[in-house]
């Protein structure tokens, strides 16, 4: 142990209150070139206070094992680029608190399901990314733009505030067990992002996106198991924002 | 190898370098390069707001703005820069706007506008609205927005590519290339992350907006992708760094951990607070208090805690405290660095202030350019086809201190600037010969750090690098604690230079390239701090206590440091200096 690691120990004890322990995390580990077979291999180290999950994957990656290979950058919730499955639920790595997880017992780390694994936990996003574009996800409209700015109520604002969360994670899409047996289906992520557009008292492109969601692997598809919503780290409902769509299709109201 | 040909190669895909991308593309061929996925960039984190005189709820005009910028960056903003970036704001954020961007709206519904650091009505008066928001998740938004935009327009993204060099017509690195002579970019060498081979971009414009370096730092608010990468490259070939001393600690970052909570908790009314309970900005800025600009902040409150009125146990911190304000308001404006607070200190700050120390945030310095974002490769002459933009550039419109917000307007007014200027180079620009042996560098780079069988490991050094600069080139400096640092950081390249990664695979090997980047940081940290022990004064963010007052006289300079190699094929950093460009405003005392 440096002396850096324990000056941020004692930093970081004070305001959490909340002693070291010993964490051992079972990883999921997988690389195609080395031609063997997808195994799970347990590391402990030591963590501290308030760390959460993706500390203690660096500590392995960068004081035991430098090949374990994950996605990661802002390491606060913004990004999106480390949702996993951890104990079996979809969140990010950065935002899973370790003394929130029990770590008397492994914590289990998988990659994300139902996506290409490349290497250990990053996964092929290119299928993801895909569905996302599909649904038109831009402001469509028709006319001259005015000189200044769209009028926009407080009230039309926040009629789709929740789904403009949306940080691409795919922690939602990757927990549906629609998407898991049938990668053709669109996924929540896709249908989060339309209905931010459907919704936007701006956009004049609802009716299309409807029509590429009425597909058969589009909105109906949704079995509302609230796998989505629980895996959201941005606690956006997105079940609801689901049947909003679904409900905007028979209606043709938005 | 694989080669491509673009007429405009666009490296990173942040604000700067999408909005960049959405002017170019529909002019020119157009590549996006980048090391993450678009919409993983840092853009993202950013909270507080966007600013530009829009006087939606109370008058304002865009020549305040210029002056609050000046005067921010304590007097060493070029003054034609600041004065482009506050006009050209307004369209900036109307753009953003029509392109969907989910603004917070007033009850007219109009963009709303709240008050922010440093941002006055009349010179100084009053604290002004003049920030454009979206909750405090406005970087989130543009990101997505810009993205969106992206998809719209189908613009050719190479996801979790690392740029990992710039080829030009000359060879600047030994600084023999006489000025006045013609340079010009040939194009760009690529690593693919995915399966580790090497991709030769041919291209007549390159755009660098490759964003910030703040993991020079241990205590950041910067995402650990953020290592310079640009400013790195650019540096090694022989291109300067402009005023790169000057390096934005934030002052309202979660204790301990870095992690930011925006300067729009103070414009919304939170209240820092010491030990004493004590409201201690009254103190520093009578005037404007908590909603001074960055720099003053962090200062007064790392005083604070050095005169042991920090609280904790270890009194190492101050409190941001946001109790007297209504939890519908705070669950409105202030949703997401709340939870912050809530997730990763388990403070509830509809009760309990939140503990916050300043962290590393910002680099004002960077690339020197142009006001429209070419490369300068000395004091006057630009290197044809290489652009730069954002917090990689240094324009200068940031000067020793950057306002809040108006990092998130650099990267919209310079990035759309870049796109532009770029496009038209193309158009009739002539091709550069990409020399066969282009990768060649590149290659044996790479290789000798993978194939090092036995070495230190990257993270070992990189934490000691993060160490000294926290302890030694932080908040306050000295002579010697920045000379600490300087022989902290040649140790510490020596020993880089037998370093070694664990992963010798080619498969996305996450471990070479953070190998690749510890190289990048320990050539920005030796800039920083050999900037910072030449320059005897104080100014906006740089505070050296043996030299605590400003010094016009002798500095009032932007710093150009060079890399020069000589003969040990070793580079040293070399010191010269460029005129600030005052147009309006004569250098004032900064008070507020």
């Amino acid at each position: 142990m440096t002396a850096l690691a324990e000056s941020t120990t004692s930093a970081r004890a004070e305001v959490g209150a909340v002693p070291s322990f010993d964490v051992t995390l079972r990883i999921r580990r997988f690389d195609p070139d080395n031609g063997a077979e997808p195994r799970w291999e347990e590391f402990t180290v030591t963590a501290h206070g308030t760390d959460r999950v993706l500390d203690a994957m660096h500590k392995v990656k960068w004081e035991v094992d430098g090949s374990l290979t994950f996605r990661r950058s802002c390491a606060h919730g913004i990004c999106g680029s480390d949702a996993m499955r951890i104990n079996g639920r979809n969140r990010l790595a950065c935002k899973a608190l370790l003394k929130d997880l029990d770590p008397s017992k492994p914590i289990t780390i998988e990659p994300i399901k139902g996506l290409p694994v490349i290497k250990d936990l990053v996964v092929d996003m290119e299928p993801f990314f895909a569905s996302y574009r599909e649904v038109m996800p831009f402001l469509i409209t028709h006319g001259n733009a005015p000189s200044k700015e769209r009028l926009q109520s407080p009230e039309d604002r926040a009629r789709y505030d929740d789904t403009t969360k949306c940080i691409l994670c795919a922690a939602c899409t990757s927990s549906c067990p629609v998407f898991w047996t049938d990668g053709q289906y669109f996924g929540p992520a896709a249908i989060v992002n339309a209905h931010r557009f459907i919704f936007d008292s701006r956009d004049e492109g609802a009716v299309q996106r409807l029509e590429i969601l009425n597909d058969k692997e589009g909105v109906w598809r949704c079995r509302t198991t609230f796998n989505c919503t629980e895996a959201c780290p941005r606690g956006i409902e997105v079940t609801k924002a689901i049947q909003e769509v679904k409900r905007a299709m028979i209606t043709r109201a938005f | 190898m694989q080669t491509h040909q673009y007429d405009v190669v666009i490296v990173g895909a942040g604000g700067a370098g999408m909005r960049a991308a959405l002017e170019s593309s529909t002019r020119a061929r157009t590549a996006v390069i980048s090391k993450l996925y678009p919409t993983r960039s840092h853009t993202g984190a950013a909270q507080g707001g966007m600013c530009a005189a829009l006087a939606n709820v109370e008058e304002d005009n865009w020549e305040w703005h210029t002056f609050d910028t000046v005067k921010g960056g304590d007097y060493l903003v070029d003054q034609d820069a600041a004065e482009v970036m506050a006009k050209e704001a307004i369209d900036a954020v109307l753009d953003l706007e029509k392109m969907g961007l989910p603004f917070n709206r007033t009850p007219e519904g109009r963009i709303d506008q709240r008050r922010f650091g440093g941002h006055t009505r009349n010179h100084g008066e009053a604290a002004v609205r003049r920030s454009c928001y979206a909750a405090d998740r406005t970087g989130h938004m543009i990101l997505q927005t810009l993205y969106q935009q992206c998809v719209k327009q189908d613009v050719e993204f190479y996801n979790e590519f690392y740029v990992l060099d710039v080829v030009l017509t000359h060879d600047l690195s030994a600084g023999t290339v006489p000025d006045g002579e013609e340079v010009s970019v040939a194009g760009v060498v690529a690593y693919d992350l995915a399966s580790g081979e090497i991709h030769v971009f041919r291209a007549k414009s390159v755009v660098f907006a490759t964003g910030g370096a703040g993991k020079i730092y241990k205590t950041t608010s910067n995402a650990h992708t953020l290592t310079g990468d640009g400013m790195a490259l650019a540096l090694r070939r022989g291109i300067p760094l402009e005023d790169m001393e000057f390096f934005q600690f934030h002052p309202t970052g979660l204790a301990g951990l870095g992690i930011l909570l925006s300067e729009a908790a103070r414009g919304e009314g939170a209240i820092l607070r010491n030990s004493e309970g004590e409201r201690f900005m009254e103190r520093y800025a009578p005037t404007i208090k908590d909603l001074a600009p960055r720099d003053m902040v962090a200062r007064a409150m790392a005083n604070e805690v050095r005169e042991g009125r920090g609280c904790g146990p270890n009194k190492d911190y101050v409190l941001l405290d946001l109790t007297h304000l209504e939890p519908a308001h705070i669950d409105a404006k202030l949703p997401d660095i709340t939870e912050f607070a809530r997730t990763y200190l388990g403070v509830e700050p509809y009760t309990e202030p939140v503990p916050v120390y300043p962290t590393a945030h910002y680099a004002m310095g960077g690339i020197p350019t142009t006001i429209d974002a070419e490369v300068l490769r000395n004091n006057t002459d630009v290197v044809k086809g290489l652009f730069a933009a954002g917090e990689v550039a240094c324009v200068s419109v940031h000067g020793s201190n950057r306002l809040g917000t108006n990092s998130l307007l650099d990267i919209n007014v310079f990035g759309k600037r870049a796109g532009i200027a770029a496009a038209r180079y193309a158009e009739t620009a002539p091709w550069h010969e990409m020399p066969d042996d282009a990768s060649v560098a590149t290659v044996e780079y790479i290789e000798r750090l993978r194939d090092h069988a036995t070495g230190e490991r990257i993270a070992d050094i990189r934490r000691e690098l993060q160490e000294t600069m926290d302890r030694n080139a932080q908040v306050f400096r000295t002579r010697d604690s920045l000379t600490t640092a300087l022989s902290d950081i040649t140790a510490l390249k020596k020993r880089y230079r037998d370093a070694s990664v664990q992963d010798k695979g080619r498969r996305f090997n996450t471990d070479l390239m953070e190998g690749v980047e510890l190289g990048f940081l320990l050539d920005l940290a030796e800039v920083v701090v050999v900037g910072a022990l030449a320059r005897e004064e104080s100014r906006g963010g740089h505070f050296r206590e043996d030299f605590p007052t400003r010094d016009d006289e002798r500095f009032m300079l932007h710093t150009m440091a060079y890399q020069r190699v000589r003969g040990d094929g070793q580079g040293t950093v070399e010191l010269d200096y460029k005129p600030v460009i005052i147009t309006r405003y004569q250098p004032m005392e900064r008070k507020y």
